[in-house]
């Protein structure tokens, strides 16, 4: 078993436990173990740590070991453990601020399949405002070869019978103001870790706020 | 009754039959639609997998359109529902975020309009009440299970308007259809859809999980108001099936076509072709339709 050396995480751990309490809203020192969050996962049978566990983390500052977990990336957002949590910490909102975490510091990513999905989902939704089946499914083929590329072929080609999926993509008459919308949030993310990191409370590290630059951007 | 209507992405293409039959029953209970112009996608869980301020900004941008409209918006899709109520919950009472958000989309968002699911909007504004005087073939004899998901009533402080462990709106409309609600546990168990692409596996098992609770509480079929839940639990239904060796046959349906149907709308809105387990044999069987 892994000895972990608490006292070393010293003050960078407070301050990530503090920045994770701070984007996600919540107290996360409020949380006292019961485990009602992760009976309640529907996912936590595929976790490498239960819910309460990344809570724990995060309470002792163990960024690497949250940061690297596949449960960030397994939990579907289905909210059950924040809606349950009997000390009101918003569990699913820590797991939020710890992917945007884990992407924009360029952590590796265990469960790389949800992340290129997430990734052509919203390249689809940059290019022309709205989401694009057809090509998002296209992209996370491509995205994750060599690996089961003929995988819901049948699915995909009942829903094309069935006229369930489009082929030519929807995109709004003021795409450009969808464009604006990405590339302005990278802007404000950037200049806002700068700030941080000026002020020492920030991360160390920075590869960008790991968003699709209008549709080309390649980072997973 | 007005709303903005901001249809999201699925019920222009996975979901047609769903936004076919929410305007049409929305028109026969006097609930007038205004489609928010040039709306965009809320993101959905991809933008706040991973960014908070893109998940905030995204619908902020159709909201913004919907205060110009001075409407209220009401969202057929769970999902858009969510990230809807959730920008406006987050924004409402901070300045900084919500200063931020309006940067970002270069329009002032002032976070004054509500958001509604479609659910709300018929089963709690309209009420079960009106719809039973609209019912002109009740749907005697069908047994359904209401499904929720996780998204339309969970958490309890950005929802708000039914229980979130055992909420009941659907099955009072249920019920005001002349259709029989079963009572089962599963009703807000999370399907897994925004895993569906990515983890199959996973989402496999959690959608057998809901079928086989549905199934053993005596339901003839499942009621749904969320496209990712339809398309999940009915579009990966026969893939279930053959992983766990098992028959189901449970059609899935949204909950405005059972309205549709017993309020005596035309069939051809009700879109069952476009259905992996077609419901017409179940409800030629009943002698519904």
């Amino acid at each position: 078993m892994e000895v972990l050396n608490l006292t070393a995480v010293g003050e960078a751990g407070k301050s990530f436990a503090a920045r994770v309490g701070a984007e996600a809203g919540t107290d996360v020192y409020s949380c006292y173990q019961c485990g009602k969050c992760s009976a309640g996962c529907p996912l936590s049978y595929e976790m490498d740590f239960q819910p309460r566990q990344i809570m724990r983390l995060v309470q002792l500052g163990l960024k690497d070991l949250a940061l690297k977990s596949s449960t960030i990336w397994l939990c579907a957002s289905c909210a059950t453990c924040t809606t349950r949590c009997p000390r009101e910490v918003k569990i699913a909102s820590v797991m939020d601020v710890l992917r945007a975490m884990a992407r924009r510091e360029g952590y590796p990513i265990k469960e790389k399949g949800i992340a290129v999905f997430h990734r052509n989902f919203l390249n689809t939704v940059a290019f022309g405002g709205r989401s694009y089946e057809l090509g998002m499914i296209l992209g996370y083929k491509l995205g994750t070869l060599p690996a089961q590329p003929l995988k819901d072929l049948d699915l995909g080609f009942t829903w094309l019978q069935q006229g369930k999926l489009k082929f030519i993509p929807e995109r709004i008459k003021d795409a450009a103001a969808i464009r604006e919308i990405f590339s302005k949030t990278r802007e404000i993310e950037q200049a806002d870790l700068a700030k941080e990191r000026a002020q020492g409370s920030g991360p160390e590290t920075g590869h960008g706020a790991g968003l699709p630059a209008g549709g080309t951007e390649g980072h997973s | 009754m007005k709303y903005a209507y901001y249809p999201g992405c699925s019920l222009h293409s996975t979901a047609t039959e769903y936004d076919a039959t929410t305007r049409a029953v929305c028109a026969a209970l006097g609930v007038e639609l205004a489609e928010i112009p040039d709306w965009n996608c809320c993101g959905a869980t991809s933008a706040h997998a991973t960014n908070h301020l893109l998940s905030l900004a995204l619908p902020a941008r159709d909201l913004v359109k919907a205060e110009n409209m001075g409407l209220d918006v009401v969202a057929p899709c769970a999902a858009c529902y969510s990230r809807m109520a959730t920008t406006l919950h987050e924004t409402k009472g901070n300045e900084v975020l919500r200063r931020k958000v309006s940067e970002i989309i270069g329009a002032d968002f002032a976070a004054t309009a509500k958001a509604k699911s479609l659910l709300e909007v018929l089963a709690v504004d309209v009420g079960p009440k009106v719809v039973e005087t609209k019912v002109q073939k009740p749907l005697k004899g069908l047994k359904v299970a209401a499904y929720y998901g996780c998204l339309l009533v969970r958490p309890p402080d950005v929802t708000g308007w039914d229980d979130a462990e055992n909420p009941q709106s659907m099955e009072r409309l249920m019920t005001a259809l002349g259709a029989e609600a079963v009572d089962w546990p599963f009703k807000t168990e999370c399907c897994g859809a925004s895993l569906s692409v990515s983890r199959t596996d996973v989402v496999l098992k959690l959608v057998n999980d809901i079928l086989a609770m549905a199934k053993s509480c005596g339901a003839d079929a499942l009621v749904c108001a969320c496209p990712m839940c339809q398309a999940n639990l009915d579009g990966r239904q026969p893939a279930v099936e053959k992983a766990y060796k098992t028959t189901y046959h449970l059609p899935v349906f949204y909950f405005t076509q059972l309205m549709s149907l017993a309020m005596g709308i035309d069939e051809w809105k009700l879109g069952f072709r476009r259905h992996s387990i077609d419901p017409r044999e179940l409800l030629h069987a009943k002698e519904i339709a």
